[in-house]
C-alpha cells in the first residue's frame, strides 16, 4: 500500500484494477466471463499486474496458493460469476485448511438481478460463508479500493486465509472516484501477535525443566517465517524437533536434533518422541487427527505448551497447560530470551537420557522401503533421486496420496518455502497448477511438481498455461496406474478387493504424448538405470515445462503407517511390523 | 453436562452477518435454543442474544469461533443471576361466553394481557422468563390453545454498566 493516489473520476473496474496496482499485485491468475468483463478491460492496460490467462479456475485458485505459498504474499485468482466462481470453491477450501494468503475476486450479475436465478448467477459469498476467512459483496463503487485494501489485509494478516471479494457487474460498470490509500474498516478485526509475557514465563519454566520434552512445529512456523528463529531455539534448548507435513523444511532435515515428520505416515522417532514426551512444545500446529491418531491415546503423558495465531486452536482438540496466542515468531523470539534466563540462573534439566532412547528409535527404524520384487521401479527411489538431483534450493510441490507421502519423506528439504503440498484438504490435483504459480512467484528457482497419475489427470490442463505463458516447471508423474493410495487401503483393510482404483493410465493416457501436445517435453522411465539420466535431462530444460511419465510398480505402499482412528501406539514400522518400545528404557 | 448459556453478541449492522452467525453453530455442531435479533442504541451495531445449550468447553470454542467472525465486535456471557431475561408470548386461546371470566383470571394472575378479543378467542401477550411463560402456557392449555407464538430471549445485564461501554472489556478469548 505504498502508492498515494486520490480524486478523479473512474468506473469500477478501474478502480479494482489501480486497487490491485495499489496494493501491490504482480499477477492474477483467472479467465474472463461475462460478469468479470468490465474489470479485464482496464486489466488489458495494467503495466504493473501480470494477468495469466489459466484454463480452469481451479487451476488458478490453486496457482494463487502456489504463489503465496513459495513468497509469503498475497496470491490474486478471478473468475467470473456462476460457474466461473465455483469453480474457485476447491481451492479456496484448501487455502482455508492450509491458512494460505490468498484473495479471490469474482464477478456477480448485476445487483438488480441478484436473487433472480439470472444466467450464471450464484450466491458465492453464502458458498464460501464457511471456507474464507470473510468474504465481501461489494454494493457501492466507491467501496471498491477499501474492500480490496481490507480483503489483502485480512488474508495476509494473523491466520492468513482466503478472502473473496465478489463484484457485480453494475458497479463495476459504475463511475466512481478513486483514492488511495483507503481507511480500513474493520472494526471486529485484531489478531493478536505479541504473546503474553506471563505465559511466556511459563513456559519457559516447563521448556527448561522437562525431562521428554519434544519441540512440535507446524505449519504456522513457516506462515510466521519464524525458521531461523526455531533454529536458535532448537539448538539453545537441545530438544528434539519434529516438523509437521505444513512445516516440512522449517527446520533442516539433515539437523542431528530433526526426528522427521509425525503423523500417519511419519516416522517411527517422531511419532514415539511425541507418544512418549513429557512435554510438547507446540509451534503453530493445531494436534490434527492425521498428527494424533486417536486424541484420547495421545501423548498421555505430556503437558502441553501450545502456541498459535488463532485462540480457537487452542484448546480445540487437545487442552493446553501454557496457552500462548500471538505471532509464532514473536513467541519464539521471547521463549529463547525466557529460556536462556533460566539457563543462566541453573535451572537446565538433563535431557540426555531422552536422547539416548529417542536415537535408540531413530537408529532401529529409519525411514526405508524395500526393492520391489517383481523388478518394477520403486517410486520411493523415483522421488529421493528427484530430490537429490534437484537439490535443496529447488521447490517440490506435491499432489496428495502416496507420492505426496513419500516426497515428504525421501526428499531432503533443509529450507523453508521449498515444500509445497496440499495438507489439510487434502486435494487431489493440487500440484500442476500450484507449481505454476510457485514458479511465476519464484522464477529462478527449480519447480518440481511430484504428481500421480490419478492427481495428474485431475488438473493437467495448466500445463498448456505453463507452454504459452512461459512457466517452465518440472512434472514427475509417478505412475503406477492407480489410485495409490485409495489401493494401498484396499489392500490393507477391503482384502484387496481393488474396486474402482484402477486407472490403467500406464496404458491410456500416453503421457509422453499428451506432454507432448500440450506444448511439454515429454520423458518416459521405467527402468532403474534411467532415473538420474532422465532426471537430469529434466534439469538441462529451462525454457520449457517437462513432464516425466515415471513409470512404477503399483504395490508399493507408504510406510510407517498408523492406521486410522487407532492409537499412535500402534504404529507399523513396516506391513505387520510393530516397533519393540518393551527394550527401550524411558528416562 | 449440557447447560444453558446467553450470549451476547454485538455484530457489525451488514447484510449477511445472521447468517455468518447461525451457520457457524450449525457447522461446528452446536444448536441454538433460541436467537434474536435488533438494533441497539448505536446505529451501526446489532445485537444478537443467543442461547445455547452446551458444555463449558465447547463453549469456549463456540464463542472463539465466533469471536473469529471479521463482523463480530463483542460477546458477552451473561449470568441469569446478574441479568434481567425475557421472552414475549402471544397465544390465541379458546374462550367462550362460560371460559372467558376463568381466561382473564389466568392473564390477571400472571400480569399478562389482553390484546385481541373474539367471540370465542381471546389473545393474550405476555412476556417473563421462559419458566414464567411455561408456566402461564400450562395453565391456559385446558382451556384450548389454538395459536401460539414466542419470540426469542432477549437479555441485559443488571446494573449500570453497558456492554458496548467502554468500562467493559471483551470477553477474554485468549485463556
Amino acid at each position: 500500500m505504498s502508492r498515494q493516489e486520490s480524486g478523479g473520476t473512474v468506473t469500477g473496474a478501474q478502480s479494482l484494477v489501480r486497487s490491485l496496482e495499489s496494493v501491490g499485485a504482480e499477477v492474477v491468475f483467472g479467465i474472463p466471463g461475462g460478469a468479470i468483463l468490465p474489470a479485464y478491460d482496464p486489466l488489458f492496460d495494467s503495466k504493473t499486474v501480470r494477468h495469466i490467462l489459466v484454463r480452469h479456475e481451479q487451476g488458478g485458485g490453486h496457482a494463487a496458493e502456489g504463489y503465496a505459498q513459495a513468497t509469503g504474499k498475497v496470491g490474486v485468482c478471478m473468475a467470473t460469476s456462476g460457474p466461473g466462481a465455483t469453480n474457485l470453491v476447491t481451492p479456496i477450501a484448501d487455502a482455508y485448511m492450509d491458512s494460505v494468503p490468498i484473495v479471490a475476486i469474482t464477478g456477480q450479475v448485476p445487483s438488480m438481478s441478484i436473487g433472480t436465478d439470472a444466467f450464471q448467477e450464484a450466491d458465492i459469498c453464502g458458498i464460501t460463508m464457511p471456507i474464507t476467512k470473510h468474504n465481501f459483496l461489494v454494493q457501492h463503487v466507491d467501496d471498491i479500493p477499501r474492500t480490496i485494501a481490507e480483503a489483502f489485509h485480512l488474508a495476509s494478516t494473523g491466520r492468513p486465509g482466503p478472502v473473496l471479494v465478489d463484484l457485480p457487474k453494475d458497479i463495476l460498470q459504475a463511475s466512481g472516484t478513486f483514492a488511495w490509500p483507503p481507511t480500513l474498516d474493520l472494526p471486529g478485526y485484531h489478531p493478536t501477535t505479541k504473546p503474553h509475557a506471563k505465559q511466556i514465563r511459563e513456559a519457559a519454566k516447563l521448556i527448561a525443566t522437562a525431562k521428554r520434552p519434544v519441540l512440535y512445529v507446524g505449519g504456522g512456523v513457516l506462515k510466521a517465517r519464524a525458521a531461523a528463529e526455531l533454529r536458535v531455539l532448537a539448538e539453545l534448548t537441545g530438544i528434539p524437533v519434529v516438523t509437521t507435513l505444513m512445516a516440512r523444511g522449517a527446520f533442516p532435515d539433515s539437523h542431528t536434533q530433526h526426528l522427521g515428520m509425525p503423523g500417519m505416515h511419519g516416522t517411527v522417532a517422531a511419532v514415539t518422541a511425541l507418544q512418549k514426551s513429557d512435554l510438547l512444545i507446540t509451534l503453530g500446529a493445531r494436534f490434527d487427527d492425521r498428527v494424533t491418531g486417536k486424541l484420547s491415546t495421545f501423548a498421555p503423558d505430556a503437558a502441553v505448551i501450545h502456541a498459535d495465531i488463532d485462540p480457537a486452536e487452542i484448546g480445540k482438540n487437545r487442552e493446553a497447560d501454557v496457552p500462548i496466542v500471538g505471532d509464532c515468531r514473536e513467541t519464539i523470539i521471547e521463549l529463547i530470551a525466557a529460556v536462556k534466563e533460566l539457563y543462566d540462573g541453573g535451572t537446565r534439566a538433563d535431557i540426555t537420557g531422552w536422547w539416548k532412547t529417542v536415537d535408540q528409535w531413530r537408529r532401529t527404524y529409519p525411514l526405508g522401503y524395500e526393492e520391489p520384487t517383481d523388478g518394477s521401479l520403486a517410486p520411493q527411489h523415483v522421488i529421493s533421486r528427484i530430490g537429490a538431483i534437484g537439490g535443496p534450493e529447488a521447490l517440490y510441490v506435491a499432489g496428495v496420496g502416496q507420492h505426496q507421502m513419500w516426497a515428504s519423506q525421501f526428499i531432503s528439504y533443509e529450507n523453508p518455502y521449498t515444500w509445497l503440498n496440499s495438507g489439510g484438504l487434502g486435494t487431489m490435483g493440487y500440484s500442476v497448477p500450484a507449481a505454476m504459480g510457485a514458479k511465476v512467484g519464484r522464477p529462478e528457482a527449480t519447480v518440481w511438481a511430484i504428481d500421480g497419475d490419478g492427481c495428474f489427470q485431475m488438473t493437467n490442463q495448466e500445463l498448456v498455461t505453463c507452454a504459452i505463458e512461459g512457466i517452465p516447471i518440472k512434472v514427475a508423474v509417478i505412475n503406477n496406474g492407480n489410485l495409490g493410495m485409495v489401493r494401498q487401503w484396499q489392500t490393507l483393510f477391503y482384502e484387496g478387493r481393488y474396486s474402482n482404483t484402477n486407472l490403467q493410465s500406464k496404458r491410456i493416457p500416453d503421457i509422453v504424448k499428451l506432454a507432448d501436445a500440450m506444448g511439454c517435453i515429454g520423458l518416459r522411465c521405467d527402468t532403474k538405470d534411467d532415473v538420474d539420466a532422465t532426471i537430469e535431462k529434466a534439469m538441462a530444460v529451462d525454457d520449457m515445462p517437462v513432464v516425466i511419465d515415471f513409470v512404477v510398480g503399483q504395490d508399493a505402499m507408504v510406510w510407517p503407517m498408523v492406521p486410522a482412528g487407532t492409537s499412535n501406539d500402534e504404529i507399523l514400522a513396516a506391513r505387520d511390523t510393530r516397533p519393540d518400545y518393551d527394550s527401550d528404557e524411558l528416562v | 453436562m449440557a447447560t444453558t448459556h446467553t450470549l451476547s453478541v454485538l455484530v457489525e449492522d451488514k447484510p449477511g452477518v445472521l447468517a455468518r452467525v447461525a451457520s457457524l453453530f450449525s457447522r461446528r455442531g452446536f444448536n441454538i435454543s433460541s436467537l434474536a435479533v435488533g438494533p441497539t442504541e448505536t446505529p451501526s451495531v446489532s445485537r444478537m442474544t443467543i442461547v445455547v445449550e452446551v458444555e463449558d468447553l465447547p463453549l469456549e470454542q463456540v464463542t472463539k469461533q465466533l469471536n473469529k467472525l471479521v463482523n463480530v465486535l463483542k460477546i458477552v456471557e451473561l449470568d441469569p443471576n446478574a441479568s434481567v431475561q425475557r421472552e414475549l408470548l402471544l397465544v390465541k386461546v379458546k374462550a367462550d361466553l362460560t371460559s372467558r371470566s376463568h381466561v382473564l383470571e389466568t392473564v390477571q394472575l400472571f400480569r399478562a394481557k389482553v390484546v385481541d378479543v373474539a367471540t370465542d378467542a381471546v389473545t393474550i401477550e405476555a412476556t417473563g422468563t421462559a419458566d414464567k411463560l411455561a408456566a402461564l402456557i400450562k395453565v391456559l392449555e385446558p382451556f384450548g390453545i389454538r395459536e401460539l407464538v414466542q419470540s426469542g430471549l432477549v437479555a441485559v445485564g443488571r446494573g449500570s454498566r453497558s456492554i458496548t461501554g467502554a468500562e467493559t472489556r471483551l470477553r477474554s478469548v485468549s485463556a
